[in-house]
């Protein structure tokens, strides 16, 4: 491929020509980045860290920072600020920063470090993130993202991340879905958590130091946008139920991603939408949010008690080999005696070059089809189709060791996994050593988040937005090990650099709880919570969370088509009326009450999901992990529309009864030109 | 399998508990000991009860929320954390009393779930290396011994759920402890502040209330991430040391 340095545009804005969700939003202005910088895409950065002006160590005392969530995005933000002599409030809602759902991430991090010389470059792994992406990324941050990627290896280590190494003593790397170099940094199966450990270690440092202040089990109900400025949230402590004004010259939300819409997902149980959603309708867009990454490793639904997913790592597919049995009446045979000649290795198969380390998207959406043409495994699992036929389907494919086994031996293999199998044996009572896995696909990643700009800062002013919680770096699908990238860099290197610039003109004058605005968000909490606690119905916010799930997991699943997107925004509104009359939650608001928290979280994921179902019904284009069967090539591959399409959909909350607004951010490449994805 | 369960109920930090009785029903052995609970709490709602407070977040074993003291046993029959067993470790019939971590420093907040702040401020007193953004030098500069690499790495897989507190007759937060000091001791990046670290994280240990160690082992054995209790020897070690040299 021909190297583009950036100077010049390679491809046309988009004009739309289909309208599928005509009637379900509203036209609005073009969107532009305001802060994009241009020239050679190797100095973008460089410069625009000397161009953003500087705050005086002195002036940073007297400047506050909200932060909400302590996950990687938000734990090395509060740290880093808080070193760099800001006073930083940070809330999260578990019992303590440690546990942000980051520390589940299990494979890897990637960094452009070259450290096996196998031809890596910042260069390759911005045009590797860009392709993964299905070309629906922004260049600028996502070219940053790889410039800094190798200063997050340096800062981690120096934090004392215990890393795998060599015998030398040297870091060791391994590869990763969706490219051919090896660049993923990791700590056994649990990288996520020693990362997190080290961002929330040295947040600590900084509770200590008096720079940051914690608020945990604290759950961020408002945002508080004062003078058209963000300034500050409405927060319940979740023991007490006292509900709390907090105010600041700028407020981060780093409340990551919003896959629980789905009630199954690989996600946190408390993980949600909430402070995200609230910022939203206080006028922040949300971009592409039907932008969602379904992982293909993951361990299949036992029954209907199911609370949550789990993940195999991603990094099980380096050495775990994937196939079907070819004939379906294999499927209730002992893998093991089923012969080499009647297995269907299907990645191999049909993309030779990347077999079984081809993208996320492409590989959880190979196990469904090879389910959907009865070759699945594992326990045949009720479902209902789309003329409410029941129809019991083996929803699994085999991951299987057994060649990994022969080659590194037990010991090698347990070296490199053994949480992950220990964790599959827990879960499934089988031994993953002795008998291939079982997985499928499931919710465990979105690609959309909160609009932002190159500085991360919203279209509401003061209001900044990193890691999975905005939209930026990843496009129609995140490659493995992108994710801990993405979220220590906008932490660490990204936003510490960009704030400064909006801080630079602070402090802004001061508010008190007497602005109207205070007022009125204090006011909208109390009202939402009194109001689930009175409509006095016969459903948990539960039953309502899994009924949604089901919607959004048959229409705006790993295939979806403009009819059933349709049915699904009918069904959405129906649940949204029968939720707020029928709703049932006991207790009080002056106390822990963990249905009151659920309600909450649920009457935000229901609006989220019609919005969702409502720009996956626009995007009549097959990217990434969006895929309209009504948009592909005539062998099922995804086929995008560039002419169409190659623009961010920016999303304006339209008022409670009103339509959403749809504003179009065109994407615009010079350093690497738009070419359909190709892994065969 | 149907179940009686007896579970601590308590309203909030400042009353008094109580065991109280339940029967569910049609619990598959599949299902995880946090899915029964949810299906007691639906249950409960239905019946127009408060359903019972309990913390969880992951689900998969490695955030530490989850923490149920199970028939006498923190997290359980199994060496695993409370959301990653399941109900096939149990049989029909049986009756399983589930009660909150016991322990001074863990103070009941409501039924199941307890205060563990305690942890964060240990961790605030010594437990990180003082490494300011922007200030690391490259990466593969200073290599680290591969045996002491994982040696650091096995420490650093505690979820600080405070199980070994739960299990430890002195209510001890040593393994917790032994788990930090070795792994941030165990890398040449730890170096610098070893000594300060363990007299600070000690001292805030034992501010705590956090009983002394006196080597019963039962930290250890309900450790869901196995931590062995080497580290508490490695502990005692670089305190001793600290103090020899003068702290």
């Amino acid at each position: 491929m021909a190297f583009l340095d950036g100077t010049t545009q390679t491809n046309q804005p988009s004009v739309q020509v289909s309208d599928d969700a005509a009637g379900f939003y509203t036209p609005g202005t073009p969107l532009t980045d305001p802060v994009a910088p241009t020239g050679p895409i190797k100095d973008r950065w460089v410069n625009r860290k000397f161009e953003n002006r500087l705050v005086n160590p002195a002036n940073r005392r007297k400047l506050d920072i909200i932060i909400v969530g302590t996950g990687l995005a938000g734990g090395a933000a509060a740290a880093t600020l808080g070193e760099a002599g800001y006073n930083v409030k940070s809330f999260c809602y578990q019992d303590s920063p440690r546990r942000a759902h980051s520390i589940a991430a299990q494979g890897g991090i990637n960094a452009a470090k070259n450290y096996k010389e196998d031809g890596d470059s910042t260069h390759r792994l911005f045009y590797d993130t860009v392709k993964g992406g299905d070309y629906r990324a922004r260049e600028n941050n996502v070219y940053r993202l790889a410039e800094v990627s190798a200063n997050i290896i340096d800062q981690c280590v120096a934090q004392g991340v215990p890393f795998a190494r060599e015998y030398g003593g040297l870091l060791d790397n391994r590869s990763f879905g969706g490219v051919q170099v090896s660049r993923t940094f990791y700590a056994r199966g649990q990288t996520g958590q020693q990362l997190l450990i080290g961002a929330y270690q040295a947040m600590e440092r900084q509770v200590a130091a008096g720079t940051v202040e914690q608020f945990t089990r604290h759950e961020m109900l408002e945002l508080i946008v004062a003078d058209g400025k963000a300034r500050g949230i409405i927060a319940r402590d979740l023991v007490t139920g006292e509900v709390s004004t907090h105010l600041a010259d700028v407020v981060v939300l780093a409340s990551g991603g919003y896959g629980n819409v789905f009630y199954l997902s690989t996600n946190a149980m408390g993980s949600n939408v909430t402070a995200a959603w609230r910022a939203h309708r206080k006028g922040a867009y949300m971009a592409n949010p039907c932008y969602t990454q379904i992982h293909p490793t993951c361990i299949p639904v036992s029954g209907d008690h199911q609370s949550k997913l789990t993940l195999m790592s991603e990094s099980l597919r380096n050495d775990g080999r994937i196939w079907v049995p070819k004939n379906p009446a294999d499927a209730e045979k002992d893998p093991r005696d089923i012969p080499e000649e009647d297995r269907d290795y299907y990645l191999e198969r049909i993309y030779p070059a990347f077999g079984n380390l081809v993208p996320r998207d492409i590989a959880s959406r190979a196990a469904k089809y090879q389910c959907d043409d009865g070759k699945g495994v594992g326990p045949a699992v009720r479902e209902v189709d789309e003329n409410g036929n029941e129809k019991f389907v083996r929803r699994g494919v085999y991951l299987d060791f057994a060649e990994a086994i022969e080659r590194f031996g037990l010991d090698g293999v347990r070296e490199k996994y053994d949480n992950l199998f220990d964790m599959y044996q827990r879960i499934t009572g089988e031994n993953p050593y002795e008998t291939p896995m079982r997985i499928y696909p499931a919710v465990h990643y979105v690609m959309g988040g909160l609009w932002v700009d190159y500085h991360l800062q919203s279209n509401v002013e003061g209001l900044f937005v990193t890691g999975e919680a905005n939209f930026s770096d990843h496009g129609a699908n995140r490659l493995g090990a992108s994710a801990l990238m993405q979220g220590l860099a906008d932490g660490y290197f990204v936003l510490p650099n960009t704030i400064r610039e909006y801080l630079a003109d602070g402090p802004f004058n001061k508010i008190d709880e007497s602005h109207p605005a205070v007022v009125a968000a204090k006011a909208e909490v109390d009202q939402r919570i009194n109001q689930f606690l009175s409509i006095g119905g016969t459903r948990s916010a539960d039953s309502f969370h899994k009924e949604l799930g089901r919607i959004m997991w048959e229409y705006c699943g790993m295939d979806r088509n403009a009819e059933g997107l349709k049915k699904a925004i009918g069904l959405i509104q129906d649940l949204k009326k029968a939720f707020w009359s029928d709703l049932k939650v006991l207790g009080t608001a002056d106390t822990l009450n963990q249905s009151l928290e659920k309600a909450g979280r649920v009457a935000d994921f229901i609006e989220l999901g019609e919005l969702m179902c409502v720009d996956a019904l626009n995007r009549r284009e097959s990217c990434g992990g969006h895929f309209r069967s009504e948009s592909q090539t005539e062998d099922g591959e995804a086929l995008r529309h560039d002419e169409e399409f190659a623009y961010v959909a920016a999303w304006e909350f339209g008022g409670e009864d009103g339509l959403p607004v749809l504003h179009k951010e065109d994407l615009i490449y010079t350093a690497i030109e738009m070419k359909q994805r190709s892994y065969k | 399998m149907n179940l009686t369960l007896k579970i601590w109920r308590q309203k909030d930090a400042s009353s008094a508990g109580a065991i109280e009785t339940y029967q569910v029903q049609d619990i598959s052995p599949d299902m995880s000991f946090l899915e029964m609970l949810d299906t007691l709490n639906e249950q409960l709602n239905e019946a127009g009860q408060d359903p019972v407070a309990f913390d969880s977040d992951c689900r998969e074993g490695i955030c530490g929320t989850c923490a149920l003291m199970i028939n006498g046993q923190a997290h359980g029959p199994e060496v695993t954390t409370t959301c990653q067993l399941h109900m096939r470790s149990f049989s029909d019939g049986d009756t399983i009393t589930i009660e909150p971590w016991r322990a001074d420093p863990f103070p009941v907040l409501k039924d199941l779930v307890v205060d563990r702040s305690a942890f964060d401020r240990i961790i605030q007193s010594g437990g990180f290396i003082s490494a300011n953004t922007g200030s690391a030098p490259e990466a593969n500069s200073v290599p680290a011994p591969r045996d002491k690499a994982m040696r650091a790495f096995n420490a650093a897989t505690c979820i600080g759920c405070g199980a070994c507190v739960a299990a430890c007759p002195n209510g001890s937060a040593s393994l917790f402890l032994g788990a930090k000091i070795t792994h941030l001791g165990e890398l040449p990046q730890g170096q610098p502040e070893r000594d300060s670290r363990v007299v600070a994280m000690v001292g805030q240990h034992d501010h705590e209330g956090f009983g002394g160690c006196t080597n019963i082992g039962e930290c250890t054995a309900a450790c869901p991430k196995e931590i062995p209790m080497d580290v508490i020897s490695q502990l005692n070690k670089d305190l001793r040391t600290a103090m020899k040299h003068g702290l």
